[in-house]
């Protein structure tokens, strides 16, 4: 990570607020973050709730449009984006995983991740190489299984395996132990450190649990909708 | 289960489409066949009767005899036709030897000619319907008849009778409200009409080729039933519209989370509506085909009950109206839900519970 631009930074972020409208209140959410990440970097992001970790997640993710400021991932001005190009984006350029999981529950899990790599508009089968990361998310014998026949660890290795069958830039996680019990949060944890260092794949994971962050290779920490330290 | 009650219900307009159009048409081709049983090549009918119904002043028996002899003309008989049940089922008076030698005879399952004043003879759907046997006394048209056959059905009635006995008995003597003719060659039946029509003692009454008249036994010809029908499959859409709207909203509602998982992987407006769309043309088709099935089932609990009252085919033709009619119905009905569906904020639908 680094404070400044730089050709590296595949997310490039310049006082962003967002402001929700809840009934004829205005409710800031994000208060003029600047960030930057560098591509294959792991950062986690950690704070209280309604620190604004979760709404800068949505925007960095093209779920939700910025109020003010700029956002830049891989290149893509999200500020000046219509929602259809936001659409276009998640397609490829991110993978989201989130702490229920997440996953169709009438598809198999292989079909799950199919539908991700349908909607990205690629051949619903993934390469060969996509076997590996099977093998490296120990889920290649559980593929024909439906979500409710899977245990919470391997229901999240599918979601990691969805978020990243179409190759996005980035992987945003959103507190993807927080349904988990110790072992299975440390071995997602595991897979997510493996998937950053062996495949060079930039993550971004929002925890409330330091131990989990220290999984990272730097750790940002929120409050009040604004970035308090990096550590 | 969701799925399965809706495609029961949208199958059931289908079912009711194709038993309307199947009733029509199998009372309109009972009829046709029945008349071409005859064996006739022209028939004449009272003065201001219609094709449907045989209203207006009887015809005087006297004028068969005149028919008879009139060029080309082979033999004529007289009938007396009465309605015993709704609009389609009639009970005949016939001359028995002259019938037969018309129509070719009638083929007997049991029994056989008349034997007694009151006997009556009845085809197999009309004896089916009410379980009659050879022998036993039936009640029609507020008198007692006696069966004495069982005949193949197809000659022109369901219920044949002496014209004699129901002439008395609906005192009616000397007259009858059909006149069958036969020529000596078919190829003289148009060039025969044209003649007997422009003979003066026969003004006014109807005279017209069992061909022609048997083409005019159409449902666009029946009045209002067009109309009945166009009311019913108009029916069938409201509510096959109805019943995918309410259904496909609930599908919407229950799949919140899971249309919000499909926007995060960045699935468009238009894929989520297509989604819902999709489901609802199979919804639309499962409902259809179900209909369909249902009304084969109609058909035969219509066989098995009401076999001569209520003769009904089964409307092959009208199946794609129908699943059109149906699917149509359908995609409107999905149009609502799906486009809410596709107006789902991303992170809302990810959050709700």
């Amino acid at each position: 990570m680094s404070s400044g631009v730089s050709n590296g930074d595949i997310i490039q972020i310049r006082d962003l607020c967002k402001t929700y409208r809840v009934g004829k209140v205005n409710v800031p959410a994000l208060r003029g973050v600047d960030l930057d990440v560098e591509k294959g970097h792991f950062l986690s992001i950690i704070g209280p709730s309604g620190s604004g970790k979760s709404t800068l997640f949505h925007i960095i993710g093209g779920l939700t449009p910025p109020t003010t400021g700029k956002v830049v991932v891989d290149g893509k001005d999200l500020s000046a984006m219509t929602d259809a190009a936001r659409t276009r984006m998640r397609k490829r350029t991110v993978g989201f995983v989130f702490q229920k999981f997440n996953l169709l529950p009438n598809l198999t899990a292989r079909d799950n991740i199919a539908v991700a790599r349908y909607i990205g508009g690629t051949d619903a089968k993934p390469e060969p190489e996509f076997e590996e990361v099977l093998r490296l998310l120990g889920i290649g014998e559980r593929l024909d299984h439906k979500p409710n026949a899977l245990s919470g660890g391997e229901q999240q290795r599918v979601a990691i395996a969805r978020a990243i069958v179409n190759h996005p830039a980035i992987l945003l996680a959103d507190e993807p132990t927080g349904n988990l019990d110790t072992e299975n949060s440390k071995a997602v944890l595991e897979v997510l450190r493996d998937l950053n260092r062996r495949l060079g794949q930039t993550i971004l994971m929002i925890t409330h649990n330091p131990e989990a962050a220290a999984y990272g290779d730097s750790t940002v920490h929120m409050r009040d909708g604004r970035i308090a330290d990096r550590t | 289960m969701r799925s399965l009650l809706s495609i029961l219900l949208i199958g059931v307009p289908v079912t009711l489409i194709l038993c309307l159009v199947g009733l029509s048409h199998g009372f309109i081709e009972d009829s046709q066949k029945r008349q071409r049983g005859s064996g006739a090549d022209i028939l004449m009918r009272p003065k201001s009767s219609s094709f449907l119904s045989l209203n207006g002043a009887p015809i005087p028996e006297q004028l068969v005899g005149y028919m008879a002899k009139q060029p080309h003309v082979k033999m004529a008989t007289g009938v007396y036709s009465v309605v015993v049940e709704g609009v389609t089922l009639f009970a005949t008076g016939i001359n028995y030897e002259e019938f037969t030698q018309m129509c070719g005879g009638f083929q007997f399952h049991s029994g056989g000619a008349f034997q007694r004043p009151d006997d009556v003879i009845l085809d197999d759907y009309y004896a089916d319907q009410t379980k009659a046997k050879l022998g036993d006394t039936i009640n029609l048209l507020n008198a007692k008849w006696h069966v004495s056959g069982i005949m193949e059905g197809g000659k022109l009635t369901h219920i044949v009778v002496p014209l004699k006995t129901l002439q008395e008995r609906l005192e009616n003597a000397g007259k009858v409200n059909q006149i069958y003719l036969r020529l000596d060659d078919p190829a003289n039946t148009a060039a025969t009409v044209k003649y007997l029509t422009g003979i003066p003692a026969l003004e006014g009454y109807p005279i017209i080729s069992m061909e022609d008249f048997t083409s005019l036994l159409n449902v666009n010809n029946i009045p209002a039933l067009a109309g009945f029908i166009a009311v019913v499959m108009g029916i069938g859409v409201v509510i096959g519209f109805a019943v995918v709207c309410l259904s496909m909203y609930m599908a919407v509602l229950q799949r919140t989370r899971e249309i919000g998982i499909l926007k995060s992987l960045g699935a468009s407006k238009g894929f989520i509506l297509g989604i819902i769309l999709s489901e609802a043309f199979f919804l639309g088709l499962g409902g259809t085909i179900l209909g369909i099935l249902m009304s084969y089932a109609a058909a035969a609990l219509i066989h098995a009950l009401k076999p001569a009252s209520l003769p009904m085919t089964i409307a092959y033709d009208w199946w794609p109206i129908a699943g059109a009619i149906t699917v149509l119905g359908a995609l409107l009905g999905a149009l609502y839900p799906g486009l809410t569906a596709a107006a789902h904020d991303p992170i809302e639908a990810l959050s709700y519970e």
